[in-house]
């Protein structure tokens, strides 16, 4: 690990009780869902986290305790630093704090996440699709949708397509 | 066929303010089908006459489910993939996912082969500002650019025929070194570029650098403070033109950047006007780091010899039996990675281009997640075209440098 880490694990792990992993160098927060909103507040103010690299997600299906991990990746331009924290989710409850009040990078990342894994965000602000058609049923990135072998529409064939699936009428 | 639906202003209701509700400003929709928003990008525009009062973009037009389908395929597999993702620096989202494996199954890349790639990766940085330059020219009706841009892009994508077969979707790079060695003419067709390119920069700039038009079209035009940048994730040269110096190649090198003397240009600024000279800036720095790659580029293999990762070469396949069976057991099942999770990123043109790769004990990558700088600089957007009008709207745009195969993955 990075000595320039040391004492921010050591803070972090003092503050909220958290555990962390360390592969190749990099340290993973884990953090309860309730605290990531103060956990990222603390990280950007204090240890000069100003960059919110990525924010996506994991789904361990099917594991269902915890399914999911969203997680967050910072960076420090400051001191060069990179952590990651990682807030565990059960399948049945997939709900977590939006971070958009500390990065405003995470309106569209979490939008992405409510589309690709539906992963659901209290208090954000546009609480929409993203990337997919509005009137899409399921959440792509999850494990249990198939990965789609859908015959495309064209003029010559969309009646007949048209007829097999109830959606694509209207 | 299927029927039209009709949108309702009651979805858009929290989006727009309320004089778009009394019909006060007018809502107008600005592509997907617009030659302006470089690829289809719609953007739903609030306007007041001819000035900007919100900006909805609407993306997801060319999604197409990449992070999905290398997870279902092994490691080597995965790799033609990025090449789809950000149609403008193919060989640069190779270098990320190569990089990327390569920490997560602790594999070694020999010199030759790190050198190779970096010439390759400046080649194409300066092949996709180019196209950045052509296309950002023809926005503003400088329609010639875009015919001398082409000009010297063009003879970069032959260098990548001639080491590749292929002009754009490459995939030399893999995991453990590259394809196989450059062929004997690559140095001379390199040379030649690196002779006749800085005369054509001067060229470029001759045109539009001083140019009074382009001047009052792009000066004091969407303004992106340093503040604002950093906290929508704003990356690359539009977070360097907002004064901050961030370069990954300079900051955390990879690829062995640290053997090069480069300068990271940056401005303070922060407009449309910064952004374009901060890249004009890092079309001389790019072309001096392929320089001094060139000249120091070492002989020897381009393949790591870890035999569990990386295939043997086809002349040892006929009188090995143990290679035989690497080369069988890697193109049939893969090689697997460790149960854990890395995060890795290099420095595109665009920025910040990061990989989260999960492997699950498996050939087959458990999640892949592309973090790409395009969808972050365009999340910004809504922010620094207000107050503007719609032909500014456009210069803005394409100053940021989106590319839509990036965004929409």
């Amino acid at each position: 690990m990075d000595k320039k880490l040391e004492p921010i694990v050591k803070a972090v792990q003092d503050k909220f009780g958290a555990t962390y992993e360390e592969f190749r160098d990099e340290v993973h927060f884990f953090v309860k869902p309730d605290q990531i909103v103060e956990a990222l507040t603390i990280l950007r103010d204090e240890f000069h986290f100003e960059l919110l690299s990525a924010l996506t997600a994991t789904d361990y299906w099917p594991q269902t305790a915890p399914r999911f991990h969203v997680i967050y990746q910072l960076t420090s331009l400051v001191n060069n630093l990179s952590v990651q924290i990682r807030v565990p989710l059960n399948g049945s409850s997939s709900s977590i704090p939006t971070a958009t009040r500390v990065y405003a990078v995470a309106n569209w990342r979490e939008r992405e996440l409510l589309d690709m894994f539906g992963i659901e965000f209290d208090g954000h602000p546009d609480p929409r699709r993203i990337l997919s058609p509005e009137d899409m049923e399921g959440h792509p990135l999850r494990k249990d949708f198939p990965l789609g072998y859908e015959e495309p529409q064209f003029t010559f064939n969309f009646d007949e397509i048209d007829l097999r699936k109830p959606y694509a009428k209207e | 066929m299927s029927q039209i639906e009709e949108v309702s202003i009651e979805k858009f209701k929290h989006l727009v303010s309320e004089r778009a509700l009394t019909g006060e400003t007018m809502l107008l929709n600005m592509g997907p089908q617009h030659p302006s928003t470089h690829g289809v990008l719609r953007l739903l525009l609030e306007l007041d006459g001819e000035i900007i009062v919100n900006c909805i973009p609407d993306i997801g037009y060319l999604h197409t489910g990449i992070e999905k389908n290398m997870e279902a395929k092994t490691y080597q597999k995965a790799e033609v993939m990025t090449d789809r993702l950000d149609y403008m620096n193919t060989i640069g989202n190779n270098l990320a996912y190569v990089i990327a494996v390569e920490k997560l199954v602790d594999l070694d890349v020999p010199a030759r082969a790190q050198g190779l790639r970096v010439i390759l990766t400046e080649l194409q940085r300066i092949a996709s500002h180019l196209v950045w330059l052509g296309t950002s020219g023809l926005d503003l009706a400088a329609m010639s650019m875009f015919l001398y841009c082409f000009r010297e892009r063009e003879q970069i994508l032959d260098i990548f025929e001639l080491v590749s077969g292929q002009r754009m979707m490459t995939t030399y790079f893999r995991p453990g070194g590259v394809w196989r060695d450059v062929p004997v003419e690559f140095e001379k067709a390199v040379r030649d570029f690196i002779r006749i390119f800085p005369k054509r920069i001067d060229e470029y700039e001759s045109l539009l650098t001083k140019n009074p038009l382009f001047i009052d079209r792009m000066v004091a035009i969407g303004c992106l403070s340093k503040e604002v940048a950093l906290q929508y994730g704003v990356t690359g040269p539009a977070l360097r033109a907002s004064g901050v110096d961030w370069d990954l190649r300079k900051v955390r090198p990879y690829s062995g950047y640290e053997q090069y003397d480069f300068n990271v240009p940056t401005r303070t600024e922060g407009d449309a006007y910064a952004r374009y000279l901060v890249r004009i800036d890092e079309l001389r720095e790019s072309l001096k780091i392929v320089e001094q790659a060139l000249n120091k580029l070492p002989l020897g293999p381009v393949r790591s010899e870890n035999r569990k990762f990386v295939p043997p070469p086809r002349s040892e396949i006929g009188v090995s039996m143990e290679s035989l069976i690497h080369h069988f057991k890697l193109w049939t099942e893969g090689f697997p990675a460790p149960k854990a999770s890395i995060y890795s990123a290099v420095e595109s043109p665009r920025g910040e281009l990061g990989l989260m790769l999960e492997g699950d004990g498996g050939p087959k990558p458990l999640r892949v997640h592309l973090r790409t700088p395009s969808f972050d600089n365009l999340a910004v957007l809504p922010q620094i075209v207000k107050g503007h009008l719609v032909a500014d709207l456009v210069a803005i745009l394409s100053s940021i440098d989106i590319v839509l195969g990036d965004i929409d993955r």
